[in-house]
């Protein structure tokens, strides 16, 4: 087997996993694709994926896409489509199925208990994503307080997110980083 | 677009895709209140009530919410086929935007001032996703489960401070959550 296909081979394997533990959604399973794509396979930098993670949000489009610049970052173009097959192929398939048995238990006991179950699992995988984006990005006091400044505009105003972004891309383009 | 009074006939593949190329196209940093807008304002597709409820069981199923809202929503009017083409729509035009974006970043990355461009982003995207996380745990936290306060802080420190493997802290940690909560709820 090439190496080339080893790498897209790997990252199906991988993303497809990930897809099925994304309780929550995406962010959940961003740690785990740091810890792969940076410490266990040596893709990239830690720079580089908070990097991507930023091109990612400040894309349109669902927040899964990490995921396909993960794999564009390891292998290219068919890395791209193949993480995002293997991110998008396994959840889909299983909604898929599932939704007919579900309609089927409306008010059922155990839909409410995995959905309460779930769901301080899913915070602290979030926090996770975001401790770990934090320690990415913040390399000194003026981006921790970048950070600091859109949290608070997220949390306390209705303002589109992408006004966040484009001011902190804004500030660096005018050198306040450098 | 005018709304009708009452709920629209079921839509074919095409009208699926189309719709939620709409949607996917839309939204910056959450697609969620704009499939909302489209499914229960402007198309009539679902009911509020319906709304919610899907809403609720994409997000107790792995993967993004709203891409399972798209199978779920294809598949209910459409069939597998339904499900293919609000997938395909709601996600192919994002993802060769993104693929652009993330080459154009491995060749330009580097000049100018652009890793400044590049350093703002990546903090201002910690920010939201901080915003995020607290906006999250704000309910659960007011409704004092006894369960979600560890589990939230165990399942954090595994995955971001001791950075062990995902599949063991949800093998740890989801049975026992989801029994604490079947017992909440009797």
């Amino acid at each position: 087997m090439k190496p080339f296909t080893g790498a897209l081979g790997t990252l199906f394997a991988r993303f497809a996993v990930l897809s099925l533990l994304a309780f929550g959604g995406a962010n959940a399973v961003v740690p785990e694709m740091h810890r792969q794509a940076v410490e266990v396979s040596h893709w990239m930098t830690d720079a580089d994926f908070a990097a991507l993670f930023a091109i990612a949000q400040a894309a349109p489009g669902p927040n899964f896409m990490i995921a396909t610049l993960v794999g564009f970052k390891a292998a290219g173009l068919a890395g791209a489509l193949v993480a995002t097959a293997a991110m998008c192929a396994p959840s889909c398939l299983l909604t898929y199925w599932i939704i007919k048995v579900w309609d089927r238990h409306r008010e059922a006991h155990w839909r409410v208990a995995i959905a309460a179950g779930l769901a301080p699992l899913t915070v602290g995988l979030v926090g996770a994503t975001a401790y770990l984006l934090i320690r990415a990005a913040d390399r000194d006091l003026r981006l921790a307080g970048v950070t600091a400044v859109a949290g608070g505009v997220a949390y306390f105003t209705r303002l589109n997110p992408l006004w966040c972004l484009a001011a902190a891309a804004g500030l660096g383009l005018a050198g306040a980083f450098a | 677009m005018t709304a009708p009074d009452i709920a629209a006939p079921a839509p074919e593949p095409r009208e699926l895709f189309r719709a939620f190329l709409i949607v996917g196209l839309s939204g910056f940093g959450g697609v969620l209140p704009f499939a909302r807008r489209m499914l229960v304002e402007q198309r009539r597709w679902l009911g509020e009530a319906d709304f919610n409820e899907t809403l609720a069981l994409c997000q107790s199923l792995p993967g993004p919410n709203i891409i399972n809202m798209s199978i779920v929503v294809g598949s209910r009017f459409a069939g597998a086929r339904g499900a293919l083409a609000a997938l395909i729509g709601l996600i192919g035009a994002p993802v060769a935007i993104v693929i652009v974006l993330g080459a154009l970043y491995g060749r330009f990355g580097a000049v100018g001032r652009l890793p400044g461009a590049i350093l703002g982003l990546g903090a201002a995207a910690a920010g939201l996703v901080t915003a995020t996380v607290v906006k999250m745990a704000a309910p659960l936290l007011a409704a004092k489960p006894i369960h979600a306060v560890p589990v939230m802080a165990l399942a954090f420190a595994g995955v971001g401070l001791l950075r062990l493997p995902l599949p063991w802290i949800l093998l740890a940690l989801g049975p026992v959550s989801i029994a604490a909560a079947w017992r909440m709820h009797p």
